[in-house]
């Protein structure tokens, strides 16, 4: 063995390559080359989904704060309605701007969206709206009394108010109505009335369908699960493609198949009534309600539950439960204390797995759910597609992604999220 | 320690079969008899039936014909939590969600042991395997001795009069497996319980065993203490499996008083122990262990030439390969004493045994 000598800094300790320069820098450098190919590597995936996924989110998450429908077509007035107070007596400033900003509005046909906009905060001023823009051109000076000669509704102060929320473009007013709150002009949150709460009672029944689903799915998948795990090879092969038939078919035909299966004239009451569990005018609701979603939502989430119970129970060495029984335990002591504890990361995966995408499932609600099977998601695509107050779409999304997040953090911390096995 | 006369064997396995598929049979009629307080190992090349054996002793295997008693009570029907045997593992089979403690504990608790002894037992049982301060410990932050020994100490718990042991040291490294061979021993004679020892390792099983039981093809071969098994081997598959072993083959010419005539093949004629062969006229194979050959020694009976071929320094002995009736694989174990003949390379040397060393045994 020749010297082996260690070079140290004097000053401050660090220990240095043979050529002087300290020892971190130097495996810095020749690890740059790998770290860049790691990069590159990624690099094409990564564009793709930031182009397509996470930037779309971004702007959709962004509208759920932003709506700058008012302030794009209504430019004058905007800002003399955002710097008014909100509770003393609109001026004569405020209806000369809206006027102005009306008559150009009408031209640019973008009067609609901004009467819609304003609609959101006020129901009924739609209306007022486009009947003032449409005599707009003819006004005259001083505006307020113009205006309140076409319509009544401009001497209240609600109405002026709405033009005041619709105004700031930045707007906590979406996330409030998303949780049935209402953002007033003075910046109160106060709740909405009675008839209009919807989301929240929405968001919870969300919550418990997919906590319902995801228990069903652990009832009717664990055995299943089991019995993979423990048959031959051969056998558990044969079972591992009856689970994933499904698995393979499109969503829409296993759904479609669900809806001959469950209606009154279906399949299922067929046999009932053939059996005698009821008779033939007393047929079972089975479709197009609850339960028809949570029938169709366990079955079509299963093997998504049965996968990662799976591969975790393969994994436990039949030795313990073996050892189990040596010292003494009964059958069902063995699996409770011993097999039971050592599947718990394959339940947490397979439950966070099926209950995240539980809550966000949308095309079995809407096409079995019927009225009150209708889930917090169907309600987004509502007002994506039909209503579209995409901003209230955001809101609502945000609070489900919110929710989605709150849940998989509670994992962690009760869990842990290194305990889980997705296979 | 042996089964003494009139006494009922403490585990008896009365003609015992065992098939898996219906079609060969993994163990043949198995008949064993073990004593209370005897330490018995099962040794076996892999595939010859030795765990199966002990599989069906714990209740994981029903026996396919035959009887087991335990204790002169028929346990075929005995779930395995009844039998009250304790067993280690071959990879241990601690729970590993459980604390080292929790893990003792758990025979206690099931047999419904008040916490307060639970405590105490669990805590002398560590003591006892030297795991005093490990208690608090998941077994996954133990190294693979200390997990032995913790599997060792929950078998050992409960205080159960039988504890069957399947390769428990299979996974350790080779000193500390000769470590724990000795631990084990000492915890045997110290607790007197009855162990039932299943291990493919011939030194294992000779270090530790009052009796060992050679399973060859799903059929006991010899059933005897280490020294009979080593310098008395029954048939040749013992004497091939257990330890080193000469092989020679001839024709048996004469036997009488219990020593046969062999011609050998391209060799004189020995003499050698008539234990296994057939008779005049059939082929035998003479099994003789290389330290009990001697090289350039007047006035034994046996002898012929043989020349060098290899010679190996082993420090405490030398190892000789030599050419001896035309086989090139006849090992010689000179011990290094004052006295031992120098040997060269390519040299022809004198070789020659006792004929109590030598034994005649069938043909494989």
């Amino acid at each position: 063995m020749t010297d082996v000598t260690h070079f140290r800094d004097e000053k401050t300790g660090l220990l240095l390559a043979s050529d002087g320069t300290p020892l971190k820098t130097k495996l810095r450098q020749s690890l740059k080359t790998s770290r860049r190919r790691a990069f590159l590597l990624v690099a094409p995936l990564l564009l793709f989904i930031m182009a397509s996924f996470v930037i779309p989110i971004l702007g959709l998450l962004w509208q759920g704060v932003s709506n700058a429908t008012y302030e794009e077509s209504m430019p004058r007035s905007a800002p003399i309605m955002r710097a008014w107070d909100g509770s003393s007596a609109p001026t004569e400033e405020m209806a000369a701007a809206i006027v102005a900003d009306m008559i150009d509005a009408r031209k640019a046909k973008t009067i609609g969206k901004v009467a819609t906009r304003v609609n959101r905060e006020e129901s009924g001023t739609r209306s007022l709206f486009t009947k003032t823009a449409r005599r707009a051109a003819k006004m005259e000076a001083p505006f307020l009394p113009a205006l309140e000669k076409v319509n009544k509704k401009w001497t209240e102060l609600e109405t002026w108010q709405a033009i005041k929320i619709a105004a700031t473009s930045m707007t906590p007013a979406f996330y409030a109505a998303a949780v049935d709150m209402k953002y007033t002009a003075e910046g109160e949150f106060v709740p909405q009335s009675e008839e209009r709460q919807i989301y929240v009672s929405l968001f919870v029944k969300t919550i418990v369908v997919a906590g319902g689903v995801m228990l069903c799915c652990l009832l009717l998948g664990y055995p299943v699960a089991y019995l993979m795990a423990h048959l031959p090879a051969k056998t558990s092969n044969l079972l591992m493609i009856l689970v994933l038939l499904p698995f393979w078919t499109s969503l829409l035909v296993r759904t479609t198949a669900w809806i001959a299966m469950l209606q009154a004239q279906g399949v299922l009451n067929d046999l009932f009534v053939f059996i005698g569990i009821t008779n033939d005018d007393a047929r079972f609701s089975l479709i197009y309600n609850m339960t028809g979603t949570v029938i169709a939502m366990t079955h079509i989430l299963l093997p998504f539950m049965i996968l990662p119970l799976y591969s975790v129970m393969r994994a436990i060495p039949p030795s313990h439960v073996r050892a189990a029984k040596s010292l003494g335990a009964t059958n069902w002591t063995a699996f409770w204390r011993v097999y039971f504890p050592a599947t718990v990361p394959g339940i947490g995966a397979g439950g966070l797995l099926v209950f995240i995408l539980a809550i966000g499932y949308y095309i079995t609600p809407a096409l079995v759910g019927g009225q009150d099977g209708q889930l917090i998601s169907n309600f987004i695509a509502y007002h994506m597609q039909r209503s579209l107050n995409w901003s209230l779409a955001a809101a609502l999304g945000g609070i489900l992604l919110a929710i989605v997040l709150f849940l998989y953090w509670l994992y962690d911390r009760i869990v842990g999220i290194d305990n889980m096995k997705l296979g | 320690m042996t089964d003494t006369a009139g006494e009922r064997p403490f585990v008896h396995f009365d003609g015992v079969q065992k098939s898996y598929d219906g079609e060969t049979l993994v163990v043949k009629n198995l008949n064993l008899e073990i004593a209370q307080g005897e330490f018995v190992t099962m040794l076996g090349p892999s595939g010859s039936g030795k765990t199966t054996c002990l599989m069906m002793l714990a209740g994981f295997e029903a026996a396919t014909h035959g009887e087991i008693y335990l204790k002169g009570q028929p346990v075929n029907n005995v779930s395995p939590h009844k039998r009250n045997i304790g067993m280690v593992f071959q990879n241990y089979a601690l729970f590993p969600h459980m604390t080292v403690a929790e893990n003792l504990a758990f025979p206690l608790q099931v047999r419904k042991i008040r916490r307060a002894d639970v405590k105490l037992k669990v805590q002398r049982a560590l003591e006892m395997v030297q795991m005093g301060d490990f208690g608090a410990r998941k077994p996954a932050q133990l190294s693979g001795g200390q997990q032995q020994r913790v599997a060792l100490a929950r078998a050992l718990v409960f205080e159960p009069e039988l504890v069957l042991m399947d390769e428990p040291l299979g996974a350790l490294d080779k000193q500390l497996r000769e470590h724990m061979q000795y631990e084990i021993k000492h915890l045997h004679e110290q607790l007197g319980v009855t162990v039932v020892y299943v291990t493919h390792d011939q030194s294992e099983a000779l270090t530790m065993s009052d009796r060992v039981a050679v399973f060859d093809d799903g059929i006991i071969q010899q059933l005897a203490p280490p020294s009979v098994l080593y310098e008395q081997p029954d048939n040749a598959f013992v004497a091939q499996f257990i330890g080193e072993n000469n092989r020679l083959t001839g024709d048996v010419i004469e036997i009488a008083d219990g020593v046969a005539r062999v011609q050998l093949e391209n060799g004189p004629v020995v003499n050698a122990l008539a234990v296994n062969c057939e008779g005049v006229g059939h082929k035998t194979q003479l099994s003789i262990r290389p330290e009990r050959i001697q090289i350039n020694s007047a006035g034994i009976p046996n002898q012929m030439d043989g020349q060098v071929l290899e010679l190996i320094y082993l420090g405490d002995h030398i190892r000789c390969r030599m050419q001896v009736c035309d086989h090139d694989d006849f090992i010689v174990k000179v011990p290094n004493s004052p006295e031992h003949t120098m040997l060269q390379v390519g040299q022809m040397y004198n070789v020659g045994w006792q004929t109590d060393d030598c034994r005649a045994l069938d043909v494989i």
